[in-house]
């Protein structure tokens, strides 16, 4: 019987190496895997990568792992947002890696991991600051840069529904970047609110298929949110 | 004749947002930067179907909720609640931007920092030796929409002008600004440079001329 359900959060995050490179879904705090987040702080891995939206907020969750010198370097489009403090001290401090991304480069960067294309070509940032040291060329007259996939070791996702295979369906807005990042990683680890029986979801409302996914971890929101 | 040498207030905030929405009709698919272009929606009759899009992936987004009826899964990119208009339709973050580089969105309004007389647009940073800065959307919306329009004040502060011949901030796209609205002015980018199609009700030619560094141009001029 195939069933990705995992009992406990140190089953959940069982694995996860020093050094790795981890998708953290979420648009600010909307779809943000929150317990997982503090799963991995409790679990240790060090010397972490970290793509994300944005570079955390506050004290808790993604702020909480960097404070804590788990994160190296962290990829993002939007660093800088109201209580961003941790990141702030951090990058003032010299103590984190940065690296900007236009959002939409951020997005396909990583479903073109997902999707096994190595590099393509977007007009977005063409002859900017975030294009310096990129090949540019010209298409049709329009300038592009390349761009290289972004793939991660691990990616932690918050979905709404999901069965023992690992299909998913997500609620509203809190979709954003945790299919696209269910794809590529080689670990996807997932936190549902619900859990329901196989068979239930409906197959056309269906937004990631289990075969992205390798483990659910059943988080209902008033646990999710602590 | 005006008098060009105290600085006309023109039109506020919320009317440059209401004179962009007359522009903007039925049918068309639009997505609004923070600051002025987030008033615009506010505009558009009801009864007029425009579909606003986020860019975390929400298309159809209505007004703000009352405080009692706010949805913590729906929110916009400035990450502020919101409502789903009937049709609206939520999608990935890669098909946001899908929608945004593929050229399907038939307008982004942003504000700005500074715009160029050749459409070059800064909105970003101000700052060059500021590597945290951050870009968020606006790069892909800039240079992704089938028109980009500007919504933003004629001049800083300061009173420095911040329609320009080359821009001094670091760029978000190049030559992309069709159109910028401002509370003195609607001028449009052409090959030839800014033309002036209209001045805000008591504002002169000549006072948005002072307060423009490069030269407009007239329609009939």
């Amino acid at each position: 019987m195939i069933d990705k359900r995992v009992a406990s959060m140190a089953e959940a995050m069982a694995g996860i190496r020093d050094g790795s490179v981890v998708l953290l879904g979420g648009f600010g705090d909307v779809g943000q895997p929150d317990a997982l987040i503090k799963g991995l702080i409790a679990q240790g891995a060090s010397n972490l990568t970290v793509v994300a939206n944005n570079a955390g907020r506050g004290r808790a969750g993604l702020a909480r792992l960097m404070e804590l010198g788990r994160v190296r370097r962290i990829v993002c489009s939007f660093p800088r947002s109201r209580g961003s403090v941790v990141f702030e001290e951090l990058y003032s401090a010299g103590r984190i890696e940065l690296e900007i991304v236009p959002q939409g480069t951020l997005a396909e960067r990583i479903r073109a991991a997902g999707a096994g294309i190595a590099a393509f070509f977007t007009p977005t940032a063409a002859g900017t600051r975030l294009a310096e040291n990129k090949e540019q060329r010209s298409f049709n007259g329009r300038r592009y840069v390349l761009e290289h996939a972004l793939p991660g070791d691990v990616a932690l996702i918050e979905a709404w529904r999901a069965d023992r295979f690992g299909n998913l369906t997500y609620r509203e807005s809190a979709r954003n970047f945790n299919p696209v990042m269910a794809m590529a990683a080689r670990l996807t680890i997932v936190q549902a609110q619900h859990l329901v029986e196989l068979g239930t979801l409906e197959p056309e409302a269906i937004v990631t298929p289990g075969i992205f996914v390798s483990r659910v971890l059943h988080v209902p929101y008033a646990q999710a949110k602590e | 004749m005006p008098d060009t040498r105290t600085t006309p207030a023109g039109l506020s905030r919320s009317a440059i947002a209401r004179r962009i929405a007359e522009d903007i009709p039925e049918g068309w698919y639009v997505n609004l930067g923070i600051g002025i272009p987030t008033l615009i929606a506010d505009h558009v009759p009801p009864e007029r179907e425009v579909i606003f899009h986020s860019e975390n992936g929400v298309l159809g987004i209505g007004p703000a909720p009352a405080p009692d009826a706010v949805d913590p899964w729906l929110i916009n990119a400035g990450k502020e609640p919101v409502t789903l208009r009937p049709g609206g339709a939520f999608v990935h973050h890669a098909d946001s931007f899908a929608i945004i580089r593929g050229r399907h969105l038939d307008l982004c309004v942003l504000g700005a920092f500074e715009v160029a007389e050749n459409g070059d647009l800064a909105n970003w940073t101000t700052g060059r030796n500021d590597a945290a800065a951050a870009v968020g959307g606006a790069m892909d919306l800039a240079v992704g929409a089938k028109r980009l329009w500007v919504a933003m004040e004629h001049t800083t502060k300061e009173g420095a002008p911040r329609l320009v011949s080359r821009c001094s901030f670091p760029l978000t796209a190049l030559a992309s600004v069709l159109r910028v609205y401002t509370n003195l002015a609607v001028i449009d980018v052409t090959p030839e440079g800014f033309l002036l199609l209209e001045t805000a009700p008591g504002v002169s030619f000549e006072a948005v001329q002072q307060r423009t560094a490069t030269r407009l141009r007239r329609p009939t001029a």
